[in-house]
């Protein structure tokens, strides 16, 4: 099946501009597929370690998959983390809980858009809507440890290599 | 057409005893419904019938899909004249309104650019929806641009190509089921794409699963309206009964595919419980409460590897299977501290021993309690189905007398009444068992059970005589038998479920749980036999 105009552009828009801190690159035997790395971004748990010299020691990098199902536009990309997070919005097998791609979905939306909402939901966790539970709970419960953890697993799981 | 407040007199009255012949003569027309809806569980006197309702009986009206379109369309003509806004507009109000025509309009009154946005509708004034070709357009979802791009947008102005947005409501449509609420293919754009727009882009077949939909959110949006839970039955029923009067009534109602079954809950016909009661004796029934009593009844703990042990026989000398530890059945305690008293504890009238014998004597009785109830429902729930086998062979069996006495197809009908009769009394039945299993005892009780008692025996004789042969069922003496009988056996249960009915609205019933509501809970578990 020819690749539909819409991700062609998109691809090309992705490679050409890319957004600061996400990259998007298709495989060259499925262009439906991409391999995904997303910057924690600054002042979260999932930033890095900061070091006040250089401003980073280094940083953490969350792998993704990332698959165009054959009715994209009109139906979500389907995207997994690769990396181990410690996320209350974030399972165990790397599924994500994100209202854009589920039902607030729309075709006008893109790959673009969509990474951009994932960086902003690792900014900004929400334990009041959970994928893991306990994850959540150990969130509300002690948000200083919850965020201890979190930034351990970075330093564990998201370091580049 | 606007008369109003009759459906409540329109009713399947007393004669649901026998479903089948249930009345469709006030179906005439969906236009004598009123949509006010006031709580009347309508338990006094009918205006039309002029006599005395029976108490369990409750008002209600079936509607066939046709009917229940006719009730949006009028709804929308009504409101489309008092506001001056387009159909499609109205109906988009109306379902943000949950069919309340009477808020939507006073609301709209107050403040229409409010209502307007917050029903997801444009401001500007309504232009017929159509394709258009606009010079240097780019479809922003497929990328596709070009000369000759026919293109759409509703009045947000967020165009599409046809292609994409045809795409996009047959996704909505078909994989998820969504009608009334269609938004605009853009982001955080909240306009309603409105049925005219949807017509004009779709396939007919779309289409229909499109109104199809949205007739379905017409019932599932109104209280009053519930769909018939029978497979393949597309009609709903109406019934003004509350939820807050559930302790008070029963509303069991009835299709006209004959399938009945109670208004509050969905569940098929229980009564004379309540659906509180019947959801607590369904879950006590399904969950393993009950076998965790039966363990305890009749099983004691290893007390050092705590495995479950059931004694079958033998002396009190037990020696643990797995642990090899040994004990005495008796006092649980060590068997080398026993010493020469071997085979006759002399530790068992201590305090301790005592009390663990209360403990299992008490968990006993509760859990034979339980049994009697349960044996009792599930017989009549097991005979209610091998009534209804015996009910298909009794087809044949009519059949066959028909040639053999040469009775009328119409001279042999009292077989078939006498098989509803014990399908619908068995059901009956059935959860008065559960009912009684929550009653505390008390002079009330007492009669129920003495009503109870009476048609189970009537049940269980006209049930004997209806599995006769085909030869002994000719004879015209026991053709009277049964007839009789049958009236009998439906008597019996009208008074039972009157009875009850009558002390449920009341609220004279004690029951041994806590039923949320009004319904008293004095005397409590105290009264358990």
């Amino acid at each position: 099946m020819a690749l539909p105009k819409r991700i062609i552009k998109e691809t090309e828009r992705l490679l050409a501009e890319p957004v600061p801190g996400i990259s998007a690159v298709p495989h060259e035997d499925n262009l439906r597929y991409f391999d995904v790395e997303i910057h924690g971004p600054s002042q979260s748990p999932y930033e890095g370690e900061v070091h006040f010299a250089v401003r980073y020691r280094w940083r953490g990098i969350f792998k993704l998959e990332l698959f165009l199902p054959d009715d994209y536009p009109m139906t979500p990309p389907k995207i997994r983390f690769l990396t181990k997070i410690f996320h209350p919005n974030v399972d165990k097998l790397g599924r994500i809980c994100l209202d854009v791609l589920k039902n607030n979905w729309s075709p006008a939306l893109q790959i673009r858009t969509i990474l951009l909402s994932i960086q902003a939901l690792l900014g900004a966790p929400n334990p009041d809507d959970p994928l893991a539970p306990d994850v959540a709970k150990s969130w509300k419960e002690n948000e200083q440890a919850a965020i201890a953890t979190a930034r351990e697993w970075t330093q564990k799981h998201a370091v580049p290599n | 057409m606007d008369s109003d407040d009759d459906f409540m007199s329109a009713v399947s009255s007393e004669d649901d005893i026998l479903p089948d012949d249930s009345d469709n003569d006030d179906l005439s027309g969906a236009e004598d419904f009123d949509f006010d809806d006031e709580p009347d569980p309508d338990l006094g006197m009918s205006k039309d019938i002029g006599r005395k309702r029976v108490a369990y009986d409750i008002s209600f009206k079936v509607y066939q899909p046709a009917d229940i379109q006719k009730q949006q369309d009028d709804l929308i003509n009504e409101v489309n004249m008092i506001l001056d806004i387009s159909k499609e507009e109205a109906a988009i109000l109306l379902r943000h309104f949950r069919w309340n025509k009477e808020r939507l309009i006073e609301d709209y009154m107050d403040a229409p650019p409010q209502v307007l946005e917050a029903a997801g509708l444009a401001q500007e004034p309504t232009s017929l929806p159509r394709l258009e070709v606009k010079p240097g357009f780019v479809c922003d979802i497929c990328c596709e641009e070009g000369p000759g791009l026919a293109s759409f947008a509703i009045k947000c102005g967020h165009r599409y190509c046809v292609d994409c947005y045809r795409h996009y409501l047959s996704q909505k449509i078909k994989e998820e089921g969504e009608a009334a609420r269609i938004q605009c293919p853009s982001d955080g754009c909240d306009l309603i794409v409105d049925a005219r727009s949807l017509d004009l882009l779709v396939n007919p077949e779309l289409k229909e699963r499109y109104h199809e939909l949205l007739n379905r959110t017409y019932v599932e949006d109104k209280d009053t309206l519930k769909w018939c839970p029978a497979p393949d039955c597309q009609n709903a029923i109406e019934c003004g009964v509350k939820k807050k009067d559930l302790d008070k009534v029963v509303p069991t109602v009835s299709c006209l595919c004959a399938h009945r079954f109670c208004f509050g809950c969905i569940l098929s016909d229980h009564q004379p419980a309540p659906c509180e009661l019947v959801k607590k004796w369904l879950k006590k029934c399904a969950d393993d409460s009950e076998t965790a009593n039966w363990i305890s009844a009749n099983t004691k703990e290893c007390p050092k590897c705590n495995s479950t042990i059931e004694k079958n026989g033998g002396c009190n000398h037990m020696t643990c299977r797995k642990c090899k530890h040994e004990f005495c059945w008796m006092c649980m305690g060590l068997w080398s501290e026993h010493g020469t008293s071997w085979y006759s504890c002399n530790r068992f009238e201590e305090k301790s021993g005592t009390e663990a014998r209360d403990a299992q004597a008490k968990s006993r009785v509760s859990l034979e309690r339980y049994l009697h109830y349960y044996n009792r429902y599930a017989n009549h729930e097991q005979s209610a189905r091998l009534d209804k086998d015996i009910y298909t062979k009794t087809e044949k069996k009519m059949v066959q007398l028909q040639k053999e006495s040469g009775m009328s197809w119409i001279e042999v009908q009292y077989l078939n009444s006498a098989s509803q009769a014990l399908q619908t009394c068995r059901q009956t039945l059935m959860w008065t068992y559960a009912f009684a299993f929550y009653l505390a005892r008390n002079n009330l009780t007492e009669i129920f059970e003495d009503n109870q008692k009476d048609l189970e025996m009537a049940v269980e004789g006209l049930s004997e005589m209806f599995e006769k042969p085909v030869t002994e069922l000719a004879d015209p003496k026991l053709k009277v038998e049964i007839m009789d009988k049958t009236s009998y056996c439906n008597k019996r249960r009208i008074i039972l479920l009157d009875d009850t009915a009558q002390n449920l609205a009341d609220g004279r019933w004690t029951f041994n749980v806590e039923l949320t509501g009004s319904a008293p809970t004095s005397g409590g578990p105290s009264n358990r036999r």
